[in-house]
């Protein structure tokens, strides 16, 4: 099986194409679910495409191990994000009784 | 077609299949799963990249940590022992339509810049170069990381601990709502088909 050059070896435009790929469907999750959590999923697809894109700059681009750091600063943070967000989805259901995000629609009663 | 490209084509196939199954499941605790097998593809892609250490954090933070409190958020959400545990969809043509043309300008974007190159090589990132850096360009964004990591958990203990279920917020102590009504006093003008899925009162 003889496959074109570009096919064959796998680069730097394979990985980026794979994370605009989840950046794009994160970003739909974000847009058309109405479920917080499932939003929340979404934010965490997208995060993890940016880290994606990182790790493959640091491995064929200029950023060498920077990269790598920066990727797991990015990990930390979205677990984070990820603990204060479920807390805070918690207090709606419970004050709501509902996580559909188009329901949620009252600042203070 | 060596054995890192057959890898890179199974792990990518594995990570875009099960981030859209991720979008598209109807049921969100298959959305949960199906984004533990988009998570731990990523892993293997970092493994990949030589960023072995990033694959373990990610392996061990994401597919241990994430999904597991996102599994608990999906269990604490939804009312009732056995309901089905589903979720609504708009408005899904214009934004895949509006997601189709950001994703191909993205890939256009990607695909035609010409990338300065400085490959790395494979044994050039240890823990050693990491751990190094991380105590000495990184030690302030080290430090301050953990400072937000401690006000994360509090934050989050003391958030979710003063959450009360909905059973119990017709409370005495908490006189602003009427009895079995979740919501408060409805609107006037509001569609009562909007409520008709998600909130059928407390019980």
């Amino acid at each position: 099986m003889v496959l074109p050059e570009w096919l064959a070896e796998p680069g730097l435009n394979h990985f980026l194409v794979v994370s605009a790929v989840l950046f794009s469907l994160g970003l739909l999750a974000v847009i058309t679910r109405r479920n917080i959590i499932m939003v929340l999923m979404g934010i965490e697809l997208i995060l993890n495409s940016a880290n994606l894109n990182f790790v493959a700059f640091s491995r064929y681009g200029l950023l060498s191990l920077e990269g790598h750091m920066i990727a797991l600063f990015v990990i930390i943070i979205a677990a984070a994000e990820a603990a204060v967000a479920l807390a805070i989805a918690l207090n709606i259901y419970n004050r709501f009784g509902s996580v559909d995000v188009e329901q949620i629609s009252e600042l203070k009663e | 077609m060596d054995l890192s490209a057959v890898a890179f084509y199974v792990f990518s196939l594995l990570i875009i299949g099960s981030a859209a199954i991720m979008v598209f499941a109807k049921n969100i605790v298959h959305s949960a799963f199906a984004l533990m097998f988009t998570l731990a593809g990523l892993a293997a892609f970092y493994a990949l990249l030589y960023a072995g250490f990033v694959a373990v954090t990610q392996l061990l933070v994401y597919v241990g940590g994430i999904l597991v409190l996102i599994l608990f958020g999906v269990m604490l959400t939804t009312r009732g022992y056995f309901e089905k545990v589903r979720t609504r969809t708009v408005a899904l043509l214009p934004s895949t339509i509006f997601v189709a043309i950001i994703g191909a300008l993205l890939i256009a974007v990607f695909v035609t810049t010409e990338w300065s190159k400085m490959p790395l090589e494979d044994g050039q990132v240890t823990m050693t170069g990491l751990g190094e850096l991380l105590l000495t360009d990184f030690m302030l964004p080290f430090q301050v990381t953990g400072v937000l990591l401690l006000l994360a958990i509090i934050g989050a203990v003391l958030m979710a601990s003063r959450a009360r279920y909905p059973q119990q917020r017709s409370h005495p102590d908490n006189p602003g709502h009427p009895e079995g009504d979740p919501k408060g006093p409805q609107e006037p003008g509001q569609d009562p088909q909007q409520s008709a899925d998600g909130d059928k009162g407390s019980g």
